[in-house]
């Protein structure tokens, strides 16, 4: 009981993380109707950023927050303008496949580069455990947790109350009418990969803190990510909100009780099961 | 439908003619990259029926891939079953394991459709990289046997393996014209353009996308098989991963999904580049030459997303 | 009356939420007849077409096609049983030829290729289309995409015929054409229900006009009726019906 409550815990943490990823994720596929399988190796470029910050310069990953937010943002609005703008209006299926190549791309360029080696941040300003009535809590995440709720908190809040963050909110709905109105549908669509990224940067710094960095780290992340996105529905981030949590109670804990070894074909299978009964998703 | 023309006859008996003679000229590398094409012209060509024709975009082919490879594998080994025998069970087996993913799916369009079927992909990855009656994770190495036909083994040579793959490729072609010409072919456009409009004209949809995912599954398991016994050695890491399935898919769309042939013009010059750049820029183990598949990728993407196929037919019809 | 009875709708109600798009629709259809609904927007109309062609589960009330119950059965299933029917904004198969999207409907009735060929060929001389049939479907203006439409349709042999706004946006000379193919689909022995805002085309097509208001049935009867019912013309110009007639 004691270690299902402990993997309980763990299981909200990790999926805290995971929603932060999955808002920039889904925010993305709601804005622009497409799918970025990059999406887990922008992840791996924001581990990798603190991680350097860290080797070279002495910065600790959490204060490395901002640097990762503004340098994704650069790239996801790079990546958005050169190479996402130019498949828009081609076939479904090229839309599908150029962010294969990106992703291909960037993890074997990260691995040239870098080495497929793993990395670890061994000490960080927060590290150690808290002991709350037998269950362990390690410190490093609890501060991601924390860190991912604070920055989905100020997503949803920009999304509701800024002019800009409205206009995202709007083209996300009928992108016909946005144009009408006036909205200027590719500069929203260049912010929404820019502000979608920089979340990855956020989470790729939170997750520095306690977690293996190597160049293909993204993978099982971005696949997951997937699920999530897609068990919230199409483009809801109060549903990636809520999904990132459950998939990471069910990855945990489903984990424990049969085979650590399925804990991720697990979250696979929860997805097929929950898409059968509800081909929308939690929230579509 | 329209009917074979005598000048379509005589090229494809010309590209024919090449395939044929071409492996006895080269050297056997080059006639593993021929092989190799084939391999995923075939995949391609299946892919086409669900994904091109019925607006199905699987990137979970790798699961049907795999699955044949094991079945045939498991079967030799455990039973001593002719792989010839392995070819077929392991294209039943795919086949009823699409149509149990495919059912509960049967809702799911786009990017939907494409989720699930990675997940269903790597579900069945994950299962076999832990089952130990199947070698979990370290795989099986194929014994060794007699050379022959009938045990679908050759030593000595790689020929008869070109020709075997050939005369697949052929079959899956032929399948793909039969389908896209008869009732099921129209039905699968109907349903990829929309279920609505589908539904209206008479159309079972549910049973009708069934139909074109297991034909799909049986052509890409035959493939699996044929490399099971072609390379004689099989894991999870090499026959189910997604890098397979989005090789499938690259195949089919840089030759252009929707035609019969374009998915093996589409091997034809994916795979050579692939495989020689490997050979080329790969040999220190570096990933140079993923680095380079990326930037394929997106700029066939960019710059070819109909397909090269869909030109150059176009051009063959301006002629006329 | 009975004998040749078709369609037979009993108190059909389906709702929204709270809100009831139709609310007790009961109407009966006889065979070679033409029906047509009209109403308001937001009336029910095309939620009535959704729930007897099977695209809407009804929440009450039954449909009887040729004294077979067809209350929420499956689409294709309506369909195979012999009632093809047309969208309000024109739905065809986009990257298919006119002739392939009529074949398409075809395949219903015929296996053979060579058969159906023949057979969307015939539908197309019919509905005048026969030749753009090498033209892609995407490239058809409006009236000639409802007119593949209803060619679709009339390759599925169906006793039924149900179009949704076929007359919508089309030029007075586009009108006539249709009005005109209406008759002559009447001519071959096939039932129509029309969903229409045309009310020249109403008055001209019609047998027997069905008229909802806020998901009910308000009144039916003939086309001069209808017309003249105050009913009517309260639900359609609303309170300025009083300015207009004291």
């Amino acid at each position: 009981m004691q270690i299902l409550a402990q993997q309980l815990v763990d299981g909200v943490l990790i999926g805290l993380v995971y929603s932060l990823l999955a808002i920039g994720l889904t925010l993305i596929w709601g804005v622009m109707n497409v799918l970025n399988f990059a999406h887990g190796e922008f992840l791996m470029i924001g581990m990798f950023l603190s991680y350097w910050l860290y080797t070279l310069a002495g910065v600790d990953p959490l204060f490395s927050i901002p640097l990762n937010a503004v340098a994704l943002f650069l790239l996801g609005m790079f990546i958005y303008r050169f190479i996402i703008s130019k498949v828009m209006t081609g076939p479904p299926l090229a839309q599908l496949v150029v962010t294969f190549g990106v992703s291909i791309f960037l993890a074997n360029f990260a691995a040239f580069i870098w080495t497929p080696n793993y990395r670890f941040i061994g000490h960080t300003i927060f590290s150690g455990t808290w002991h709350l009535s037998g269950i362990i809590l390690s410190v490093p995440k609890v501060i991601s947790s924390v860190g991912s709720i604070l920055t989905s908190g100020a997503v949803f809040w920009f999304l509701r109350h800024t002019r800009t963050g409205k206009a995202i909110l709007a083209v996300e709905m009928d992108r016909e009418a946005a144009l009408i109105m006036g909205i200027n549908t590719e500069r929203i669509n260049s912010l929404s990969f820019g502000i979608g990224s920089a979340l990855v940067g956020v989470a790729g710094a939170l997750l520095a803190t306690h977690y293996y960095i190597y160049p293909f780290v993204g993978g099982t992340f971005g696949l997951i990510c997937f699920c999530i996105v897609a068990l919230g529905g199409f483009g809801s981030i109060e549903g990636a909100f809520i999904a990132g949590i459950i998939v990471g109670v069910v990855q945990t804990v489903g984990g424990y009780l049969f085979d650590p070894a399925y804990k991720v074909a697990i979250v696979f299978l929860m997805y097929l099961i929950t898409v059968w009964i509800r081909p929308q998703g939690l929230r579509g | 439908m329209r009917n074979i023309t005598g000048k379509q006859l005589i090229v494809g008996g010309a590209v024919l003619a090449v395939l044929i003679i071409l492996p006895l000229l080269i050297p056997p590398f080059g006639q593993h990259v021929v092989i190799l094409t084939l391999i995923f012209a075939m995949c391609g060509v299946a892919w086409n029926i669900m994904g091109g024709y019925a607006g199905m975009f699987s990137f979970g082919q790798a699961a049907f891939f795999g699955i044949g490879a094991y079945t045939s594998s498991f079967l030799l080994m455990t039973f001593n079953v002719s792989p010839w025998i392995g070819l077929v069970a392991g294209g039943i087996l795919s086949s009823l394991m699409a149509a149990a993913i495919g059912y509960p799916c049967s809702k799911l369009r786009g990017h939907y459709f494409a989720i699930a079927s990675i997940a269903f992909a790597e579900i069945v990855r994950i299962f076999f990289n832990n089952w130990e009656m199947v070698g979990a994770a370290e795989g099986l190495t194929i014994p060794m046997r007699q050379e022959s036909l009938a045990n679908f083994t050759f030593n000595s040579s790689k020929l008869p393996y070109c020709y075997i793959i050939l005369a697949f490729v052929l079959f899956a072609l032929a399948v793909c014209r039969l389908v896209s010409t008869s009732k099921m072919g129209y039905y699968f456009r109907a349903i990829k353009e929309s279920h609505e409009v589908a539904q209206v004209l008479g159309v079972n949809v549910v049973r009708y996308r069934l139909y074109a995912i297991m034909i799909s599954a049986f052509l890409t398991s035959m493939a699996g098989t044929f490399y099971a016994q072609y390379i004689l050695y099989i894991d999870p890491a090499s026959v189910m991963v997604l890098a397979i399935s989005v090789q499938i898919v690259l195949v089919a769309m840089l030759g252009g999904a929707n035609t019969v042939l374009g998915p093996v013009v589409g091997a034809a010059i994916l795979i050579p580049l692939s495989e020689y750049s490997r050979a080329w820029l790969g040999y220190k183990g570096t990933g140079f030459d993923m680095i380079i598949y990326g930037v394929l990728i997106t700029a066939i993407s960019m710059y070819r997303p109909n397909g090269v196929w869909g030109a150059l037919a176009g051009v063959v019809r301006r002629e006329k | 009356m009975n004998a040749s009875l078709l369609l037979d709708v009993q108190g059909a109600s389906k709702y929204f939420g709270g809100l009831q798009a139709n609310e007790d629709i009961s109407f009966q259809v006889s065979g070679g007849q033409i029906l047509s609904i009209i109403g308001p927007n937001g009336a029910g109309k095309s939620t009535l077409f959704n729930c007897i062609t099977g695209f809407y589960r009804l929440d009450k009330g039954r449909v009887l096609f040729k004294g077979l119950d067809i209350t929420n059965r499956k689409p294709h299933t309506i369909g195979k049983l012999g009632v093809a029917r047309t969208f309000q904004i024109a739905q065809v198969i986009s990257d298919m030829t006119v002739l392939e999207n009529v074949m398409t409907g075809g395949f219903l009735r015929h296996v053979r290729v060579g058969d159906v060929r023949l057979k969307a060929e015939e539908v197309l001389a019919f509905t005048g289309l026969m030749a753009k049939g090498n033209y892609n479907a995407q490239a058809l203006s409006v009236s000639d995409k409802k007119r593949l439409e209803v060619s679709m349709a009339l390759a599925m042999e169906p006793e039924l015929l149900m179009l949704d706004e076929s007359m919508a946006g089309l030029t007075p000379v586009e009108l006539r054409g249709m009005i005109e193919l209406i008759h002559k689909v009447r001519e071959r022995g096939i039932t129509i229900i029309v969903v229409e805002h045309v009310m020249e085309a109403v008055m001209e097509l019609s047998d027997w006009v069905i008229v909802l208001n806020s998901g009910r049935k308000i009144v039916e009867g003939s086309p001069k009726e209808v017309v003249a019912d105050r009913e009517v013309i309260r639900a359609y110009l609303g309170d300025r019906y009083d300015a207009v007639c004291p």
